[in-house]
């Protein structure tokens, strides 16, 4: 009975690739010049794993790759050989070389055999011609995956002897057999002479020895293949059947192998990459279904409770009617925290990469930097981790070109050689806070205002403050490196940033010390599904205000009501004028009165700026589920998006930044609004 | 066998490939269809909610069953004077298709009426009376038991100026 071994390859991928991941920054580590027996140990293990399972699933090239590396890192593990930069930038190129060879098997499409064998070949000269220790590893019995393509023989005789202790590591001879049997026709003799007395037997313990001779046009690779998982717990000998061989006449000695000298046809199946290219599948902590198992639990318990009051109910069970529906409500919110914590995946995905990146970039542009990363254990949506990777990408990018100095320039204006950048990320009330900081020549706040006034963006006689002019390297095309390299400068990065993370919900705001580097901070929602939002009633209508935009909400005090030129209206709050607007205005709607006191002031923030929403009426918070209007419709200024009541009604949910938009663009106020803005609503 | 075969020849006969199944509505005396195969569901008029920002006939949006599907008032949208609804409003609820995809939407019409098949032979070509926005949604004209049926494009006319889709998503 065979097991269809395809149904594990998605989980073989996802766990090679997680492999080469480790492979990657064990690497790093070592570059960095800490030979640490530990992490050389890890990059094997990653290398081995990846062998061992390219060869459960046949796949050759891989398996024959992987071995060239694991013999050079097993070499370097045993202190047989130094490790250099070259052979870490040498092994490094190899781990890219094999994510493609991977994600092209996974793809199931054509592997790129020229730069898999020329690469191959690279390490193969590395591996041969420059072991400085011991001349050439004296090559092993175990020629599983020899690298050089082995003639495809008539046959083989294989010498099969497991250690003692090969049985309980789970690896069954007969399984290995059967697999054989599928390459040709094999016969079986078993090697007996070690099998104890009956009493002494110790039933997990292998006694037996085999002895097999295998026809057919079957290739080394093939044969050594099928012994992959146990080469390290016997003795194997492979030795080709000379050419007009004559069968060895085996006499069928009693063996515990029913399959022993059964000819069976080789159904060579060779499997099609059938595998759907991405599964879009996640890996979950235990902890969390173990959570969801036991919010499950209580829910049962609530249920079953709730179920035993209905039978015989009388007022006297009121009470704990309510109690009961009391801890429902808990269980449901539990149960639904528990289930969007399984979408929630710690950042250190989206940070991962960027050690490598750093690694080649700063090599590239002859840089010394110096990443540090923290709060890579913060967590965040699935949806907006995939989202949030391009942006960080153009931030470190523009951080490595523009932001910090070469060696020679930093010890100039008196700043160690090495640059740091650092990525932090923390949680900040409902949202994630990224933090991409670097220590280099900071924006230039003379020179983007040049170009801002050179390109029309800012008028000459206006002097915008400094936030303001950092918020134009946002704009579409501005750009103000002088020349265009090859990893940024084109003017295209900054506004895909904005652009991205707006569409996230998010924020991002820029600061920097003139000379002493630049933080911008990226402030996103932590989930896309759900928000916990303020019903708010206006006119007729209902609204849902984000419950993290909200600042205050405080009854209207009409004498301190101030009207500016006419037009715009500001309230006095404490020690501020904060710009007031009547929510029914923007979205057109009747709303009743004037701005009495009866109204309510719901004080709303976003990145950083306020406005007063004069709204009718308050009603209470909850959580909603948030969907889409582009979908049927298409976007809505000062709209994120619509969900449904428990009344089966739809409710829109406001946009505070929209919001914002829309108040600015209507005239209505003039202060405290920025005109970068007002040029971003309009382009 | 021979029961089988006239039998086939029978339904081919009836709907041939060129014959359509119009689903038609009244709205305001005149006779429209519209494909019968994109219509998703017929629904009776409900209170929707209604959309900022947006042009006189949109009229909001409606819930259903999780969706959210913004119906468009039709009378508004030919300029025709607005009715309140009635006990035969009715909100008929179609698939538009676009460049980029699909996506549902849902029509106010005075009362649905009926399904008829017009063959695309009987469907004579609107006249051209005036360049409106209105009469490029127009599809056709069939006559149907001796009255006019306009038949309309809906991805036509529900897909254009305000109701456009975005090109980009920037």
């Amino acid at each position: 009975m065979a097991i269809d071994i395809t149904q594990f390859r998605q989980v073989f991928f996802e766990e090679s690739l997680e492999g080469l991941d480790a492979m990657e920054s064990g690497l790093l580590q070592l570059a960095e010049g800490t030979p640490a027996e530990e992490t050389i140990n890890t990059i094997f293990r990653a290398a081995h794993t990846i062998k061992g399972g390219g060869g459960t699933f046949g796949f050759q090239e891989l398996t024959s790759f992987t071995h060239v590396l694991e013999s050079l890192l097993d070499e370097m593990r045993s202190g047989r050989r130094l490790v250099t930069q070259e052979a870490i930038s040498l092994l490094l190129q190899a781990v890219d070389v094999l994510r493609s060879m991977l994600v092209a098997l996974q793809a199931g499409t054509e592997i790129d055999q020229t730069q898999v064998t020329e690469f191959q070949t690279q390490l193969e000269a590395l591996w041969h011609g420059t072991a400085e220790v011991t001349p050439h590893p004296s090559a092993p019995v175990k020629t599983a995956g020899d690298p050089v393509r082995s003639p495809v023989s008539v046959g083989w005789h294989i010498t099969f002897q497991p250690c003692p202790t090969m049985l309980q590591t789970g690896n069954d001879p007969l399984r290995m057999f059967r697999e054989l049997e599928t390459l040709g026709t094999l016969t079986v003799q078993v090697d007996m002479t070690r099998l104890p007395a009956f009493a002494d037997l110790a039933p997990e313990t292998c006694y037996l020895s085999w002895e097999l001779t295998l026809h057919g046009a079957v290739s080394r690779e093939q044969v050594s293949a099928v012994f992959e998982w146990v080469e390290d717990d016997c003795a194997l000998s492979l030795t080709p059947l000379s050419v007009p061989q004559v069968p060895e006449d085996v006499p069928s000695l009693p063996s515990p192998e029913p399959a022993a000298g059964v000819e069976r046809r080789a159904g060579v199946e060779r499997r099609q990459s059938t595998a759907a290219a991405d599964m879009n599948s996640i890996r979950v902590n235990i902890a969390k279904i173990d959570a969801l198992i036991n919010t499950v639990g209580e829910l049962v318990i609530t249920q079953a409770m709730l179920s035993q009051l209905r039978d015989g109910f009388d007022m006297r069970h009121l009470d704990k009617l309510r109690d009961g529906l009391d801890q429902l409500e808990r269980n449901t919110r539990e149960l639904q925290e528990s289930v969007m914590s399984i979408r929630m995946l710690p950042i250190s995905f989206a940070f991962n990469r960027f050690p490598r990146l750093v690694h080649d970039l700063s090599q590239q542009l002859g840089k010394k930097v110096q990443l540090t990363i923290s709060g890579e254990q913060t967590e965040l949506d699935k949806t907006v981790m995939e989202k949030i990777g391009d942006p960080l990408l153009h931030l470190v990018r523009n951080a490595l070109d523009h932001g910090i100095e070469s060696p020679a320039r930093r010890s100039e204006v008196g700043k160690p050689e090495t640059g740091c950048l650092h990525l932090h990320a923390y949680h900040q009330g409902g949202a994630i806070v990224i933090e991409v900081s670097d220590d280099g020549t900071g924006l230039n706040r003379d020179k983007i205002l040049r170009k801002a006034r050179e390109q029309g963006l800012v008028g000459e006689d206006e002097t915008p403050s400094d936030e303001q002019i950092y918020a134009l390297i946002f704009q579409a095309g501005f750009s103000t490196a002088e020349t265009i390299s090859e990893i940024s400068g084109r003017g295209v990065g900054m506004d895909v940033v904005w652009s991205n993370i707006k569409d996230l919900g998010g924020t991002i705001a820029v600061f920097s010390e003139g000379g002493n580097g630049t933080t911008f901070t990226i402030r996103l929602p932590l989930t896309l599904a759900t928000l916990d939002g303020q019903l708010v009633r206006v006119g007729g209508e209902t609204y849902i205000v984000p419950l993290v935009a909200i600042v205050e909400s405080v009854q209207i005090d009409t004498t301190l009501i101030h009207t500016v030129a006419g037009q715009s209206t500001l309230y006095k709050l404490r020690d501020d004028y904060l710009p007031i607007v009547r929510l029914g205005d923007l979205f057109c709607v009747q709303q009743a009165g004037g701005a009495g006191s009866e109204d309510l002031l719901m004080v709303v923030e976003s990145a950083g700026r306020k406005i007063g929403l004069i709204v009718d009426e308050l009603h209470g918070q909850q959580q909603v589920v948030i969907k889409s209007l582009e979908t049927n419709f298409r976007r809505i200024e000062g709209v994120s998006g619509a969900t449904i009541l428990g009344d089966g009604m739809v409710a829109l949910i406001l946009d505070i930044a929209g919001l914002l938009r829309l108040a600015q663009y209507r005239g209505g106020m003039s202060i405290e609004l920025q005109r970068g803005e007002t040029a971003r609503y309009a382009a | 066998m021979d029961i089988a075969q006239t039998l086939g020849t029978d339904t081919a006969s009836i709907v041939t490939s060129d014959t359509r199944q119009y689903l038609s509505f009244f709205l305001a005396d005149a006779e429209y269809g519209v494909d019968i195969l994109r219509v998703q569901e017929i629904k009776g008029w409900e209170t929707v909610t209604a959309l900022p920002n947006t042009p006189e006939y949109v009229q909001g949006v409606m819930n259903l069953r999780g969706a959210i599907v913004p119906i468009i008032d039709l009378r508004q949208r030919f300029h025709m004077e607005r009715l309140d609804p009635g006990p035969t409003t009715a909100v008929i609820v179609l698939k538009v298709i676009h460049d980029y995809g699909s996506r549902i939407m849902g029509v106010v019409v005075d009362a649905v009426s009926d399904v008829h098949d017009v063959t695309d032979a009987e469907l004579r070509a609107a006249p051209e009376c005036g360049s409106t926005a209105s009469s490029e949604c127009v599809k056709g004209l069939a006559t149907v038991n001796g009255q006019m049926l306009i038949i309309l494009d809906i991805d036509q006319l529900l897909n254009t100026g305000e109701l456009a889709v975005a090109t980009s998503h920037t």
